[in-house]
Protein backbone atom coordinates (compact mmCIF):
# COMPACT_ATOMS: atom_id res chain seq x y z
CA UNK A 1 0.00 0.00 0.00
CA UNK A 2 1.28 3.45 -0.90
CA UNK A 3 -0.99 5.23 1.52
CA UNK A 4 -3.09 4.08 4.42
CA UNK A 5 -5.42 6.27 6.43
CA UNK A 6 -6.87 5.04 9.70
CA UNK A 7 -9.60 6.72 11.68
CA UNK A 8 -9.00 9.97 9.80
CA UNK A 9 -10.86 12.89 11.34
CA UNK A 10 -10.83 16.53 10.35
CA UNK A 11 -12.59 19.71 11.39
CA UNK A 12 -12.92 23.32 10.32
CA UNK A 13 -12.94 25.15 13.63
CA UNK A 14 -15.72 23.51 15.64
CA UNK A 15 -17.33 21.84 12.68
CA UNK A 16 -16.34 18.21 12.28
CA UNK A 17 -16.34 17.13 8.66
CA UNK A 18 -14.62 13.74 8.71
CA UNK A 19 -15.69 11.27 11.40
CA UNK A 20 -13.10 8.54 11.13
CA UNK A 21 -12.34 7.41 7.59
CA UNK A 22 -10.36 4.28 6.79
CA UNK A 23 -9.00 3.87 3.31
CA UNK A 24 -5.95 2.81 1.38
CA UNK A 25 -4.36 3.66 -1.94
CA UNK A 26 -2.55 0.91 -3.77
CA UNK A 27 0.70 1.64 -5.55
CA UNK A 28 0.23 2.39 -9.22
CA UNK A 29 -3.54 2.49 -9.06
CA UNK A 30 -6.27 5.09 -9.30
CA UNK A 31 -8.62 5.27 -6.34
CA UNK A 32 -11.85 7.20 -6.67
CA UNK A 33 -13.55 8.97 -3.81
CA UNK A 34 -17.22 9.38 -4.51
CA UNK A 35 -20.00 11.09 -2.64
CA UNK A 36 -22.54 13.87 -2.74
CA UNK A 37 -21.86 17.54 -2.09
CA UNK A 38 -20.67 18.09 1.46
CA UNK A 39 -19.79 14.44 2.05
CA UNK A 40 -16.20 15.39 2.86
CA UNK A 41 -14.37 14.50 -0.36
CA UNK A 42 -12.40 17.72 -0.71
CA UNK A 43 -11.68 17.73 3.02
CA UNK A 44 -10.27 14.20 2.76
CA UNK A 45 -7.76 15.35 0.14
CA UNK A 46 -6.93 18.41 2.23
CA UNK A 47 -6.44 16.24 5.30
CA UNK A 48 -3.92 14.10 3.40
CA UNK A 49 -1.68 17.09 2.89
CA UNK A 50 -2.26 18.89 6.18
CA UNK A 51 -4.29 21.76 4.76
CA UNK A 52 -6.85 21.28 7.52
CA UNK A 53 -6.61 20.34 11.20
CA UNK A 54 -6.46 16.56 11.22
CA UNK A 55 -6.41 13.67 13.67
CA UNK A 56 -5.90 10.01 13.03
CA UNK A 57 -3.15 8.11 11.33
CA UNK A 58 -1.84 8.55 7.80
CA UNK A 59 1.02 6.37 6.60
CA UNK A 60 2.56 7.26 3.26
CA UNK A 61 5.30 5.25 1.61
CA UNK A 62 6.17 3.52 4.86
CA UNK A 63 6.30 6.57 7.13
CA UNK A 64 3.77 8.49 9.19
CA UNK A 65 2.75 11.94 7.97
CA UNK A 66 1.71 13.06 11.45
CA UNK A 67 2.88 16.56 12.36
CA UNK A 68 4.30 17.35 8.94
CA UNK A 69 3.46 20.61 7.23
CA UNK A 70 1.97 20.84 3.75
CA UNK A 71 5.32 21.81 2.21
CA UNK A 72 7.03 18.77 3.72
CA UNK A 73 4.33 16.36 2.62
CA UNK A 74 4.66 17.73 -0.91
CA UNK A 75 8.40 17.15 -0.70
CA UNK A 76 7.74 13.49 0.06
CA UNK A 77 6.00 13.13 -3.27
CA UNK A 78 2.34 14.05 -2.81
CA UNK A 79 1.09 16.42 -5.50
CA UNK A 80 -2.30 18.03 -5.04
CA UNK A 81 -4.46 19.44 -7.82
CA UNK A 82 -6.71 21.46 -5.56
CA UNK A 83 -10.29 22.50 -5.69
CA UNK A 84 -10.32 25.58 -7.97
CA UNK A 85 -7.11 24.43 -9.70
CA UNK A 86 -4.72 26.64 -7.71
CA UNK A 87 -3.24 28.26 -10.79
CA UNK A 88 -0.76 31.11 -10.34
CA UNK A 89 -2.88 33.38 -12.49
CA UNK A 90 -0.35 36.18 -12.98
CA UNK A 91 2.56 33.97 -13.90
CA UNK A 92 3.07 32.43 -17.32
CA UNK A 93 2.15 28.89 -18.22
CA UNK A 94 5.79 27.88 -18.25
CA UNK A 95 6.48 29.52 -14.89
CA UNK A 96 3.54 27.60 -13.44
CA UNK A 97 5.08 24.37 -14.71
CA UNK A 98 8.51 25.21 -13.35
CA UNK A 99 7.01 25.94 -9.95
CA UNK A 100 5.61 22.43 -9.93
CA UNK A 101 9.17 21.14 -9.91
CA UNK A 102 10.29 23.57 -7.18
CA UNK A 103 10.63 20.89 -4.49
CA UNK A 104 12.73 18.60 -6.70
CA UNK A 105 16.47 18.37 -6.38
CA UNK A 106 17.26 17.35 -9.95
CA UNK A 107 16.96 20.82 -11.47
CA UNK A 108 18.71 19.65 -14.62
CA UNK A 109 15.80 17.47 -15.71
CA UNK A 110 13.13 20.10 -15.26
CA UNK A 111 13.55 21.34 -18.82
CA UNK A 112 12.91 17.89 -20.25
CA UNK A 113 9.85 17.45 -18.04
CA UNK A 114 8.35 20.72 -19.23
CA UNK A 115 8.65 19.34 -22.76
CA UNK A 116 7.13 16.06 -21.62
CA UNK A 117 4.08 17.94 -20.30
CA UNK A 118 3.76 19.75 -23.62
CA UNK A 119 3.78 16.27 -25.16
CA UNK A 120 0.74 15.26 -23.09
CA UNK A 121 -0.99 18.62 -23.51
CA UNK A 122 0.11 20.28 -26.77
CA UNK A 123 -2.27 23.18 -26.17
CA UNK A 124 -0.08 24.30 -23.28
CA UNK A 125 2.90 24.65 -25.57
CA UNK A 126 1.03 27.28 -27.59
CA UNK A 127 0.22 29.11 -24.34
CA UNK A 128 3.75 28.79 -23.01
CA UNK A 129 4.54 32.48 -22.47
CA UNK A 130 0.96 33.55 -21.79
CA UNK A 131 -0.31 34.68 -18.38
CA UNK A 132 -2.04 31.64 -16.92
CA UNK A 133 -5.06 33.72 -15.94
CA UNK A 134 -5.91 34.18 -19.61
CA UNK A 135 -6.12 30.45 -20.29
CA UNK A 136 -9.49 28.81 -20.77
CA UNK A 137 -10.92 26.63 -18.02
CA UNK A 138 -9.89 23.46 -19.80
CA UNK A 139 -6.38 24.70 -20.42
CA UNK A 140 -6.06 25.73 -16.79
CA UNK A 141 -7.12 22.27 -15.69
CA UNK A 142 -4.50 20.72 -17.95
CA UNK A 143 -1.98 23.16 -16.51
CA UNK A 144 -2.96 22.18 -12.97
CA UNK A 145 -2.51 18.48 -13.71
CA UNK A 146 0.81 19.14 -15.47
CA UNK A 147 2.03 21.32 -12.60
CA UNK A 148 1.31 18.47 -10.19
CA UNK A 149 3.10 15.98 -12.45
CA UNK A 150 6.16 18.23 -12.60
CA UNK A 151 6.85 17.16 -9.02
CA UNK A 152 7.28 13.58 -10.32
CA UNK A 153 4.94 12.60 -7.53
CA UNK A 154 4.38 9.17 -6.09
CA UNK A 155 0.80 10.13 -5.39
CA UNK A 156 -1.36 12.68 -7.14
CA UNK A 157 -4.52 13.99 -5.48
CA UNK A 158 -7.08 15.29 -7.96
CA UNK A 159 -9.99 17.38 -6.74
CA UNK A 160 -12.81 17.37 -9.32
CA UNK A 161 -10.64 17.61 -12.43
CA UNK A 162 -13.80 17.45 -14.55
CA UNK A 163 -15.32 20.54 -12.93
CA UNK A 164 -16.48 23.08 -15.50
CA UNK A 165 -15.12 21.17 -18.48
CA UNK A 166 -17.01 20.17 -21.61
CA UNK A 167 -17.70 16.40 -21.71
CA UNK A 168 -15.32 15.92 -24.62
CA UNK A 169 -12.50 17.57 -22.70
CA UNK A 170 -13.22 15.48 -19.63
CA UNK A 171 -12.90 12.34 -21.72
CA UNK A 172 -9.59 13.54 -23.15
CA UNK A 173 -8.25 14.47 -19.72
CA UNK A 174 -9.28 11.15 -18.19
CA UNK A 175 -7.66 9.16 -20.97
CA UNK A 176 -4.42 11.07 -20.43
CA UNK A 177 -4.65 10.38 -16.69
CA UNK A 178 -4.96 6.66 -17.29
CA UNK A 179 -2.05 6.83 -19.73
CA UNK A 180 0.05 8.55 -17.06
CA UNK A 181 -0.82 5.86 -14.52
CA UNK A 182 0.10 3.08 -16.93
CA UNK A 183 3.23 4.67 -18.30
CA UNK A 184 4.70 6.36 -15.24
CA UNK A 185 3.15 4.39 -12.43
CA UNK A 186 1.80 7.49 -10.68
CA UNK A 187 -0.82 6.54 -8.10
CA UNK A 188 -3.81 8.81 -7.92
CA UNK A 189 -6.72 9.62 -5.68
CA UNK A 190 -9.56 11.12 -7.62
CA UNK A 191 -12.45 13.05 -6.11
CA UNK A 192 -15.38 13.28 -8.46
CA UNK A 193 -19.04 14.13 -8.62
CA UNK A 194 -19.17 12.60 -12.05
CA UNK A 195 -19.33 9.08 -10.64
CA UNK A 196 -19.79 7.26 -13.94
CA UNK A 197 -16.62 8.64 -15.49
CA UNK A 198 -14.66 8.28 -12.28
CA UNK A 199 -15.59 4.60 -11.98
CA UNK A 200 -14.57 4.00 -15.59
CA UNK A 201 -11.12 5.39 -14.84
CA UNK A 202 -10.51 4.14 -11.31
CA UNK A 203 -9.37 0.73 -10.16
CA UNK A 204 -10.94 0.98 -6.73
CA UNK A 205 -13.45 3.31 -5.19
CA UNK A 206 -14.76 4.50 -1.87
CA UNK A 207 -18.18 5.98 -1.35
CA UNK A 208 -18.45 8.41 1.52
CA UNK A 209 -21.49 9.99 3.12
CA UNK A 210 -21.30 12.72 5.78
CA UNK A 211 -17.69 12.01 6.62
CA UNK A 212 -17.85 8.20 6.77
CA UNK A 213 -17.02 5.43 4.32
CA UNK A 214 -20.24 3.64 3.49
CA UNK A 215 -19.07 1.43 0.66
CA UNK A 216 -15.79 0.30 -0.84
CA UNK A 217 -14.57 -2.12 -3.43
CA UNK A 218 -13.33 -2.43 -6.97
CA UNK A 219 -14.83 -0.05 -9.48
CA UNK A 220 -16.71 -2.98 -11.01
CA UNK A 221 -18.26 -3.87 -7.68
CA UNK A 222 -19.40 -0.32 -7.06
CA UNK A 223 -20.76 0.04 -10.56
CA UNK A 224 -22.94 -2.99 -10.10
CA UNK A 225 -24.11 -2.01 -6.63
CA UNK A 226 -27.80 -1.18 -6.78
CA UNK A 227 -27.82 1.79 -4.43
CA UNK A 228 -24.77 3.33 -6.08
CA UNK A 229 -26.47 2.92 -9.44
CA UNK A 230 -29.65 4.59 -8.28
CA UNK A 231 -28.09 7.43 -6.27
CA UNK A 232 -24.92 8.26 -8.16
CA UNK A 233 -25.07 6.81 -11.64
CA UNK A 234 -28.70 7.62 -12.32
CA UNK A 235 -29.95 4.49 -14.07
CA UNK B 1 19.18 76.60 -20.44
CA UNK B 2 22.25 75.48 -18.59
CA UNK B 3 20.57 76.19 -15.27
CA UNK B 4 17.61 74.08 -16.36
CA UNK B 5 19.91 71.22 -17.30
CA UNK B 6 21.56 71.58 -13.93
CA UNK B 7 18.24 71.23 -12.18
CA UNK B 8 17.28 68.20 -14.25
CA UNK B 9 20.58 66.49 -13.53
CA UNK B 10 20.37 67.22 -9.81
CA UNK B 11 16.83 65.87 -9.92
CA UNK B 12 18.02 62.67 -11.54
CA UNK B 13 20.63 62.27 -8.83
CA UNK B 14 18.18 62.57 -5.94
CA UNK B 15 15.68 60.62 -8.02
CA UNK B 16 18.07 57.69 -7.98
CA UNK B 17 17.84 57.64 -4.20
CA UNK B 18 14.05 57.80 -4.25
CA UNK B 19 14.14 55.03 -6.81
CA UNK B 20 16.09 52.61 -4.63
CA UNK B 21 13.95 53.26 -1.58
CA UNK B 22 10.81 52.96 -3.70
CA UNK B 23 12.20 49.68 -4.96
CA UNK B 24 12.50 48.43 -1.39
CA UNK B 25 8.89 49.46 -0.72
CA UNK B 26 7.70 47.65 -3.83
CA UNK B 27 9.56 44.49 -2.85
CA UNK B 28 7.82 44.22 0.49
CA UNK B 29 4.53 45.20 -1.08
CA UNK B 30 4.86 42.47 -3.67
CA UNK B 31 5.66 39.87 -1.05
CA UNK B 32 3.09 40.85 1.56
CA UNK B 33 0.70 43.42 0.05
CA UNK B 34 1.69 45.78 2.83
CA UNK B 35 3.47 49.12 2.66
CA UNK B 36 6.35 49.24 5.10
CA UNK B 37 6.34 52.66 6.73
CA UNK B 38 9.56 51.85 8.57
CA UNK B 39 11.49 51.31 5.33
CA UNK B 40 13.22 54.69 5.57
CA UNK B 41 14.25 54.22 9.19
CA UNK B 42 15.55 50.74 8.42
CA UNK B 43 17.73 52.28 5.70
CA UNK B 44 18.86 55.01 8.10
CA UNK B 45 19.82 52.44 10.71
CA UNK B 46 21.77 50.42 8.14
CA UNK B 47 23.66 53.56 7.20
CA UNK B 48 24.59 54.11 10.85
CA UNK B 49 25.86 50.56 11.03
CA UNK B 50 27.98 51.27 7.96
CA UNK B 51 29.26 54.42 9.66
CA UNK B 52 30.29 52.41 12.73
CA UNK B 53 32.17 49.95 10.53
CA UNK B 54 33.91 52.81 8.74
CA UNK B 55 34.88 54.31 12.09
CA UNK B 56 36.38 50.93 12.97
CA UNK B 57 38.73 51.46 10.06
CA UNK B 58 37.41 49.05 7.43
CA UNK B 59 37.78 50.05 3.76
CA UNK B 60 34.67 51.52 2.08
CA UNK B 61 33.63 48.70 -0.23
CA UNK B 62 34.11 46.08 2.48
CA UNK B 63 31.84 48.19 4.67
CA UNK B 64 29.36 48.50 1.80
CA UNK B 65 29.19 44.72 1.36
CA UNK B 66 29.03 44.06 5.10
CA UNK B 67 26.29 46.64 5.63
CA UNK B 68 24.21 45.06 2.86
CA UNK B 69 24.62 41.57 4.31
CA UNK B 70 23.94 42.66 7.91
CA UNK B 71 20.88 44.62 6.80
CA UNK B 72 19.64 41.58 4.90
CA UNK B 73 19.89 39.49 8.06
CA UNK B 74 18.32 42.22 10.21
CA UNK B 75 15.44 42.46 7.72
CA UNK B 76 14.82 38.75 8.09
CA UNK B 77 15.02 39.07 11.87
CA UNK B 78 12.51 41.95 11.90
CA UNK B 79 10.09 39.89 9.82
CA UNK B 80 10.46 36.87 12.09
CA UNK B 81 10.16 38.75 15.38
CA UNK B 82 8.00 41.79 14.71
CA UNK B 83 5.94 41.15 11.59
CA UNK B 84 5.25 37.40 11.83
CA UNK B 85 3.11 37.67 14.99
CA UNK B 86 0.69 40.06 13.26
CA UNK B 87 0.58 38.06 10.03
CA UNK B 88 -3.15 37.50 10.21
CA UNK B 89 -4.05 40.65 12.09
CA UNK B 90 -6.22 43.36 10.51
CA UNK B 91 -4.38 45.88 8.31
CA UNK B 92 -4.68 48.64 10.89
CA UNK B 93 -2.82 46.56 13.48
CA UNK B 94 -0.04 45.88 11.00
CA UNK B 95 0.25 49.56 10.11
CA UNK B 96 0.52 50.34 13.81
CA UNK B 97 3.35 47.84 14.10
CA UNK B 98 5.14 49.43 11.15
CA UNK B 99 4.83 52.89 12.65
CA UNK B 100 6.02 51.61 16.02
CA UNK B 101 9.00 50.11 14.23
CA UNK B 102 9.66 53.47 12.60
CA UNK B 103 9.63 55.31 15.94
CA UNK B 104 11.67 52.64 17.72
CA UNK B 105 14.40 52.57 15.06
CA UNK B 106 14.51 56.35 14.98
CA UNK B 107 14.87 56.64 18.76
CA UNK B 108 17.31 53.77 18.92
CA UNK B 109 19.57 55.47 16.39
CA UNK B 110 19.30 58.74 18.30
CA UNK B 111 20.09 56.99 21.57
CA UNK B 112 23.10 55.09 20.25
CA UNK B 113 24.54 57.66 17.86
CA UNK B 114 23.03 60.95 19.20
CA UNK B 115 21.14 63.39 17.02
CA UNK B 116 24.29 65.26 16.01
CA UNK B 117 24.59 65.38 12.23
CA UNK B 118 27.56 63.41 10.92
CA UNK B 119 29.26 63.45 7.54
CA UNK B 120 29.28 60.21 5.55
CA UNK B 121 31.93 59.53 2.91
CA UNK B 122 31.30 58.84 -0.74
CA UNK B 123 33.26 56.08 -2.48
CA UNK B 124 33.50 58.23 -5.59
CA UNK B 125 36.12 60.97 -6.11
CA UNK B 126 35.32 64.62 -5.47
CA UNK B 127 35.07 67.16 -8.26
CA UNK B 128 32.74 67.36 -11.23
CA UNK B 129 31.70 64.90 -13.88
CA UNK B 130 29.49 64.94 -16.98
CA UNK B 131 30.63 68.38 -18.14
CA UNK B 132 30.11 69.90 -14.73
CA UNK B 133 26.45 68.99 -14.44
CA UNK B 134 26.78 66.28 -11.85
CA UNK B 135 29.18 65.31 -9.14
CA UNK B 136 30.91 61.94 -9.50
CA UNK B 137 28.96 60.83 -6.45
CA UNK B 138 25.67 61.59 -8.12
CA UNK B 139 26.68 59.72 -11.26
CA UNK B 140 27.94 56.84 -9.10
CA UNK B 141 24.72 56.74 -7.07
CA UNK B 142 22.62 56.52 -10.22
CA UNK B 143 24.79 53.70 -11.56
CA UNK B 144 24.54 51.80 -8.27
CA UNK B 145 20.76 52.18 -8.28
CA UNK B 146 20.52 50.85 -11.82
CA UNK B 147 22.81 47.95 -10.96
CA UNK B 148 20.60 47.03 -8.03
CA UNK B 149 17.56 47.14 -10.27
CA UNK B 150 19.14 44.88 -12.88
CA UNK B 151 20.31 42.43 -10.21
CA UNK B 152 16.83 42.25 -8.71
CA UNK B 153 15.24 41.85 -12.12
CA UNK B 154 17.54 38.96 -12.99
CA UNK B 155 16.94 37.37 -9.59
CA UNK B 156 13.14 37.52 -9.78
CA UNK B 157 12.88 36.71 -13.44
CA UNK B 158 15.42 33.95 -13.95
CA UNK B 159 16.12 32.08 -10.71
CA UNK B 160 13.92 29.37 -9.18
CA UNK B 161 14.06 31.14 -5.81
CA UNK B 162 12.93 34.41 -7.36
CA UNK B 163 10.07 32.62 -9.08
CA UNK B 164 9.13 30.94 -5.80
CA UNK B 165 9.05 34.32 -4.05
CA UNK B 166 6.71 35.71 -6.68
CA UNK B 167 4.51 32.63 -6.43
CA UNK B 168 4.38 32.79 -2.63
CA UNK B 169 3.32 36.44 -2.80
CA UNK B 170 0.59 35.77 -5.34
CA UNK B 171 -0.97 32.63 -4.07
CA UNK B 172 0.34 31.33 -0.74
CA UNK B 173 -1.96 28.30 -0.64
CA UNK B 174 -0.88 27.05 -4.05
CA UNK B 175 2.73 27.89 -3.28
CA UNK B 176 2.62 25.52 -0.29
CA UNK B 177 1.19 22.85 -2.56
CA UNK B 178 4.28 22.93 -4.76
CA UNK B 179 6.51 22.72 -1.68
CA UNK B 180 7.46 26.37 -1.24
CA UNK B 181 8.10 27.42 2.36
CA UNK B 182 5.96 30.53 2.17
CA UNK B 183 6.95 31.95 5.56
CA UNK B 184 10.59 31.97 4.58
CA UNK B 185 9.83 33.63 1.26
CA UNK B 186 8.24 36.55 3.12
CA UNK B 187 11.23 36.79 5.45
CA UNK B 188 13.51 36.71 2.43
CA UNK B 189 11.50 39.56 0.88
CA UNK B 190 12.06 41.63 4.01
CA UNK B 191 15.74 40.79 3.95
CA UNK B 192 16.09 41.88 0.33
CA UNK B 193 14.17 45.09 0.95
CA UNK B 194 16.37 45.91 3.92
CA UNK B 195 19.47 45.26 1.82
CA UNK B 196 18.21 47.52 -0.99
CA UNK B 197 17.35 50.14 1.65
CA UNK B 198 20.89 49.94 3.01
CA UNK B 199 22.27 50.71 -0.44
CA UNK B 200 19.91 53.67 -0.73
CA UNK B 201 20.94 54.94 2.69
CA UNK B 202 24.65 54.76 1.94
CA UNK B 203 24.15 56.54 -1.38
CA UNK B 204 22.03 59.34 0.06
CA UNK B 205 24.01 59.94 3.27
CA UNK B 206 26.93 61.80 1.58
CA UNK B 207 24.34 64.24 0.18
CA UNK B 208 21.97 64.79 3.10
CA UNK B 209 24.40 63.84 5.90
CA UNK B 210 23.81 61.26 8.55
CA UNK B 211 21.20 61.89 11.20
CA UNK B 212 18.32 59.84 12.58
CA UNK B 213 15.76 61.89 10.65
CA UNK B 214 17.59 61.83 7.34
CA UNK B 215 15.03 59.54 5.68
CA UNK B 216 11.73 61.12 6.70
CA UNK B 217 11.46 63.40 3.67
CA UNK B 218 13.03 60.88 1.35
CA UNK B 219 10.56 58.18 2.34
CA UNK B 220 7.71 60.47 1.36
CA UNK B 221 9.22 60.95 -2.10
CA UNK B 222 9.81 57.22 -2.31
CA UNK B 223 6.11 56.63 -1.62
CA UNK B 224 5.25 59.09 -4.36
CA UNK B 225 7.70 57.35 -6.70
CA UNK B 226 6.33 53.89 -5.94
CA UNK B 227 2.78 55.09 -6.53
CA UNK B 228 3.62 56.86 -9.79
CA UNK B 229 5.28 53.73 -11.09
CA UNK B 230 2.64 51.40 -9.71
CA UNK B 231 3.16 49.91 -6.28
CA UNK B 232 3.59 46.40 -7.71
CA UNK B 233 6.11 47.24 -10.43
CA UNK B 234 9.86 47.33 -9.58
CA UNK B 235 10.61 48.87 -12.96
CA UNK B 236 7.90 51.47 -12.40
CA UNK B 237 9.31 52.30 -8.98
CA UNK B 238 12.68 53.16 -10.49
CA UNK B 239 11.27 55.23 -13.33
CA UNK B 240 8.89 56.86 -10.86
CA UNK B 241 11.83 57.64 -8.58
CA UNK B 242 13.73 59.50 -11.30
CA UNK B 243 10.57 61.28 -12.46
CA UNK B 244 9.70 62.45 -8.97
CA UNK B 245 13.28 63.61 -8.39
CA UNK B 246 13.31 65.73 -11.53
CA UNK B 247 9.81 67.09 -11.00
CA UNK B 248 10.55 67.99 -7.40
CA UNK B 249 13.71 69.82 -8.38
CA UNK B 250 12.17 71.74 -11.28
CA UNK B 251 9.11 72.79 -9.30
CA UNK B 252 11.33 73.75 -6.38
CA UNK B 253 13.61 75.87 -8.58
CA UNK B 254 11.11 77.58 -10.86
CA UNK B 255 7.65 77.46 -9.39
CA UNK B 256 7.13 77.03 -5.70
CA UNK B 257 10.51 77.46 -4.06
CA UNK B 258 12.42 75.10 -1.86
CA UNK B 259 10.23 75.55 1.21
CA UNK B 260 7.23 73.87 -0.40
CA UNK B 261 9.16 71.11 -2.14
CA UNK B 262 8.02 68.35 0.17
CA UNK B 263 4.39 69.11 -0.57
CA UNK B 264 5.12 68.10 -4.16
CA UNK B 265 5.37 64.55 -2.90
CA UNK B 266 1.99 64.78 -1.21
CA UNK B 267 0.39 66.33 -4.29
CA UNK B 268 1.79 63.49 -6.40
CA UNK B 269 0.57 60.84 -3.96
CA UNK B 270 -2.96 62.22 -3.82
CA UNK B 271 -2.97 62.94 -7.56
CA UNK B 272 -1.95 59.44 -8.58
CA UNK B 273 -4.39 57.81 -6.17
CA UNK B 274 -7.21 59.91 -7.59
CA UNK B 275 -6.42 59.68 -11.29
CA UNK B 276 -4.55 56.43 -11.86
CA UNK B 277 -4.47 54.27 -8.72
CA UNK B 278 -2.54 51.46 -10.42
CA UNK B 279 0.28 53.85 -11.40
CA UNK B 280 1.79 54.12 -14.85
CA UNK B 281 3.51 50.74 -14.88
CA UNK B 282 1.36 48.83 -12.40
CA UNK B 283 -0.09 45.58 -13.63
CA UNK B 284 -3.71 45.78 -14.58
CA UNK B 285 -4.53 42.25 -13.66
CA UNK B 286 -6.17 40.14 -16.30
CA UNK B 287 -8.36 37.30 -15.19
CA UNK B 288 -10.78 35.21 -17.12
CA UNK B 289 -14.10 34.90 -15.36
Amino acid sequence: MLLEAKNLRAAYGETRVLHGLDFAIEKGSITALLGANGAGKTTTLRALCAMVRTEGEIRFDGASLAGLRTEDIVRRGVAHVPDGRGTFLHLTTEENLRLGAYARRDRGEVEADVERMFGYFPRLRERRAQQAGTLSGGEQQMLAVSRALMLRPKLMLLDEPSFGLAPLLVRELFSILSEIRDREGVSMMLVEQNAAMALDLADRAYLIETGRVVLQGSSQQLKSNDSVRRSYLGY
Amino acid sequence: MEALLHQVMAGLATGGIYASLALALVMIYQATHLVNFAQGEMAMFSTYLAWSLLEAGLPYWAVFALAVVISFLLGILIERIVVRPVENAPVLAVVTVFIALLVILNSLAGWIYTYTIKPFPSPFPAGLALGGFMSPHEVGAICVTLLVLVALYVFFRFTPLGLAMRAAAQNPASARLVGIRVGWMLALGWGLAAAVGAVAGMMVAPIVYLDPNMMSGILLYAFAAALVGGIDSPMGAVIGGFAVGVLENLLGAYLIGNELKLSVALVIIVGVLLVKPSGFFGKVQVTRV
